[in-house]
């Protein structure tokens, strides 16, 4: 916290490492593009939902650098990611009964 | 001195990076997020052929091509976050310029589809998907906003040098807030333009 901490080196990866993740982010968006042009279905929205989870753990571990966080920081970030899918999935399944 | 970097080496791997203040806010802009993410998903479930209908007015294209551009710019501000990490703060500045021009591409384009909204007479009371489309994404676009006014803010420091491995709060703390407004998105592009 103090403004004089040295950080590590490599606390925040590597421009090779986020250069992969960018990558695999940018393939996700376009299969997600890709998933919405087709007819929406409950396995379409499970499989929309679970990019949208992956992408934002991703973001939210490596970008956010919460992966070397406190665990309580990590799994307040992933839970409310994996909340929020649950309730949006939740919600879609409830509309379709 | 000796004493203080065994200790810091010993615990790397437990750090929050940028201010705990800026956290506890995120943490509250996720709260408001979820409930805004949980009303909509809830009340499109008893309106559903509405709501699948109103949504084939959005320009998905769109809504994707700002996901692409929010992503883009989140990986440019983590290089900018590497550079001042690494000592070249003042050379890695132009990561942050390049994360700003995203930031401002996503104003565009979603200026573009407002633009096109009101031209054919959508408000937010033209019908309940439109009024939850036009304030879920104009309260995202204020963040959008504010995350730039904190990334202009960033980059001028990082160009007179003020951030390095000794003094990475200010844009560590910046840049998880972005990194947050690109995580919301992620969430809202599928829910609001894709599922159906």
């Amino acid at each position: 916290m103090s403004s004089t901490e040295t950080i590590p080196a490599g606390s925040h990866g590597s421009p090779a490492g986020t250069l992969r993740l960018w990558l695999a982010l940018i393939v996700a968006t376009l299969l997600t593009w890709q998933l919405g042009e087709g007819g929406g279905s409950l396995p379409l929205t499970v499989a929309v939902l679970g990019i949208a989870l992956l992408k934002g753990a991703a973001v939210a571990l490596d970008f956010m650098a919460l992966r070397h966080a406190p665990p309580l920081w990590r799994n307040l970030l992933l839970g409310w990611l994996l909340f929020v899918c649950a309730l949006i999935g939740l919600a879609y399944w409830k509309g379709i009964a | 001195m000796s004493h203080h970097t065994l200790t810091l080496s010993a615990t790397p791997s437990r750090r929050l990076a940028g201010d705990l203040a800026i956290w506890c806010f995120i943490g509250a802009e996720l709260v408001a997020f979820a409930a805004f993410f949980g009303a909509y998903a809830f009340t499109r479930a008893s309106h559903v052929a509405e709501f699948n209908l109103a949504q084939q007015g959005l320009n998905r294209d769109a809504g994707a091509v700002n996901t692409l551009l929010l992503l883009t710019a989140s990986a440019f501000v983590v290089r900018a976050v590497q550079g001042a990490l690494a000592g070249r703060a003042r050379a890695d500045a132009v990561w942050l310029l390049a994360a700003i021009v995203c930031g401002i591409g996503f104003l565009g384009v979603k200026g573009v589809e407002y633009a096109a909204a009101f031209d054919q007479g959508i408000s937010l009371s033209s019908s309940t998907f439109h009024m939850f489309y036009l304030s879920l994404t104009f309260f995202h676009f204020m963040h959008v906003i504010l995350g730039l006014i904190i990334l202009v803010v960033l980059w001028a420091g990082m160009r007179a040098g003020r951030y390095g491995p000794q003094d990475m709060n200010g844009l560590e703390s910046g840049a998880a807030y972005w990194h947050m407004v690109d995580l919301v998105w992620l969430i809202l592009f599928p829910l609001v333009y894709v599922i159906h």
